[in-house]
């Protein structure tokens, strides 16, 4: 059952100040090789459950296992070695702004396949570039000469860098024309069907683009998980929330 | 009128609970952020010594810290060095001792304006960039990227940094005193006509190379304070461009009141030390 789980999350309980809770007693399960879409209102605890489960953020009480390894009982060098089978698209990029577009790709290559060298390190790093629909021409161009949308691209680039299993995004089209949302929607469908068996967990409010790209959609309320199923599911849901949510993110899809 | 003077009673004993709970707050919050500092300094020093060791970082801001701060320590070092010499001599002229004036200059520049002004200086111009620089790398989530990329931060980004401060400015202070002299000098022998033979005379007698060392060890400290200080503010801004300007306020403002106070204990401290070991009188 294990194998067929990417990320098992169970009793997920997380305080800032001890009295609050901003994930109350979570369970999910995101099963593995699929894009998991992970929705829900501003301010229920998406980005806190993604942080957690990248490891930045320690959990009040609460298990998470990813690739079948508790992150608690991890020391740093196995976490350390763990997150190179991870690779985020954070929500504005963060890609390193002294860097180019080149060396902020190469940048997890030279830190983990140092024996590689700088050619293998720029070879790969133009493979990736060019599977994501960067033109060679912006490679030695800075992230602040480059539109949103490039910047996305470098961004899952450089997150695609070390062939991660599980993919994460973290609000991809936040703040994105119509348009290019459409790019980008693709680009996360091309990259899930181009890398076999990868696991893509794509953190949004977009219902549109979660109905559209994923196997599997997860939908947090006030810290717990009030439906997790496939679209059939939620379509049948009779839930209020579900259905309100449902009928206004469809609309302005 | 009972009942008013009980109500009365009452709010004044909640006022004075508020007062006792903002106070312990106040003293929370200081406890908390310096103990934090401290533990983000040991942890990020401590990092310098973990593989990868990051040479190129430790180079690139050794460069920034330093090499960039030439020229503004010299133009200041310069001006200090030619009205300290100034009002000596005006004060030294009217008890006719103006052969002291070399040295009284040399031991103020070695001794404290030296390793102050450098401090001073440089944390305002690298300090201020570290903790701007840090602060935008973590509102714009660029350090949980790091992270997240299997990359210790405080080994990529903290741990260079100080040790490239504590390296560079005791040789900053080194071109600070020098240069302070060669205003002294110009002013005294160009201008005021003294004469030179008995102003570096002077300056070799009553000065020696302890002096100059312990300018140099208060320099590294300086540099040690400054760069934790602010690198620890950039790393934990949070709030936006908001967050990161306090940060960058706080960070060059704590430092540079630390540097001062710190001055005064280690010159006391020094100069026990020194007098314990029989280097000075």
């Amino acid at each position: 059952m294990s194998d067929e789980v990417a990320v098992r999350i169970r009793d997920l309980k997380k305080s800032f100040d001890g009295k609050d809770y901003v994930l109350n007693g979570m369970n999910l399960d995101i099963p593995r090789g699929k894009v998991t879409s992970i929705i829900g209102f501003s301010g229920t605890g998406k980005s806190v459950l993604l942080k957690h489960i990248l490891g930045i953020l320690k959990p009040t009480s609460g298990t998470i296992e990813v690739l079948g390894r508790d992150l608690q009982k991890m020391s740093m060098p196995e976490l350390i070695e763990l997150r190179t089978k991870l690779g985020v698209s954070f929500q504005y990029s963060a890609l390193f702004d002294d860097m180019t577009v080149m060396e902020n790709v190469c940048f997890p290559l030279r830190e983990h396949r140092f024996s590689l060298g700088q050619k293998q390190w720029e070879e790969i790093a133009a493979r990736k570039l060019g599977q994501v629909g960067m033109e060679s021409k912006h490679f030695h161009k800075l992230p602040s000469e480059l539109s949103g949308g490039m910047r996305k691209r470098v961004a899952l680039a450089r997150a695609l860098a070390l062939d991660p299993e599980i993919l994460l995004y973290d609000e991809p089209t936040t703040g994105l024309d119509p348009i290019l949302t459409e790019v980008v929607d693709d680009l996360i469908h091309n990259t899930h069907k181009n890398h076999a068996g990868s696991t893509s967990v794509v953190v949004s409010h977009d219902l549109f683009a979660a109905f559209r790209l994923s196997d599997y959609i997860v939908m947090l309320d006030k810290g717990g998980v009030l439906l997790a199923g496939t679209q059939d599911e939620f379509h049948k849901s009779k839930n209020e929330l579900v259905m309100k949510f449902l009928s206004k993110g469809l609309k302005q899809g | 009128m009972i009942q008013a003077w009980l109500r009365n009673r009452e709010r004044i004993n909640e006022a004075i609970d508020q007062t006792f709970v903002d106070l312990w707050e106040i003293f929370h919050k200081f406890f908390f952020d310096s103990g934090r500092a401290c533990i983000f300094t040991w942890e990020s020093v401590k990092t310098i010594f973990h593989r990868p060791f990051r040479i190129d970082e430790i180079f690139k801001h050794m460069e920034f810290v330093g090499n960039r701060s030439v020229l503004i320590i010299v133009l200041t070092s310069l001006f200090t060095g030619l009205a300290l010499s100034y009002q000596i001599y005006l004060g030294f002229k009217l008890v006719n001792a103006t052969n002291l004036v070399g040295p009284t200059v040399g031991l103020g520049i070695f001794r404290e304006l030296g390793p102050v002004l450098t401090g001073l200086l440089v944390a305002a111009r690298a300090g201020g960039a570290m903790a701007a620089r840090l602060g935008t790398m973590r509102v714009s989530e660029q350090i949980d990227a790091l992270e997240v990329m299997g990359v210790d931060p405080k080994q990529y980004l903290v741990g260079p940094r100080i040790l490239a401060t504590i390296l560079v400015v005791p040789l900053l202070c080194a071109i600070f005193d020098f240069t302070a002299m060669m205003g002294a000098h110009f002013l005294c022998i160009n201008v005021l006509g003294l004469d030179p033979a008995i102003f570096w005379d002077k300056i070799a007698l009553w000065l020696n190379p302890g002096d100059i060392y312990q300018g140099m060890i208060k320099a590294a400290v300086f540099g040690l304070i400054f760069s934790a200080v602010c690198t620890n503010k950039g790393y934990y801004a949070s709030g936006g461009a908001k967050g990161v300007g306090e940060a960058t306020n706080q960070g060059v403002v704590n430092s540079m009141v630390l540097i001062i106070i710190v001055n005064s204990f280690m010159t006391n401290f020094i100069r026990f030390y020194y007098v314990m070991m029989g280097w000075q009188k």
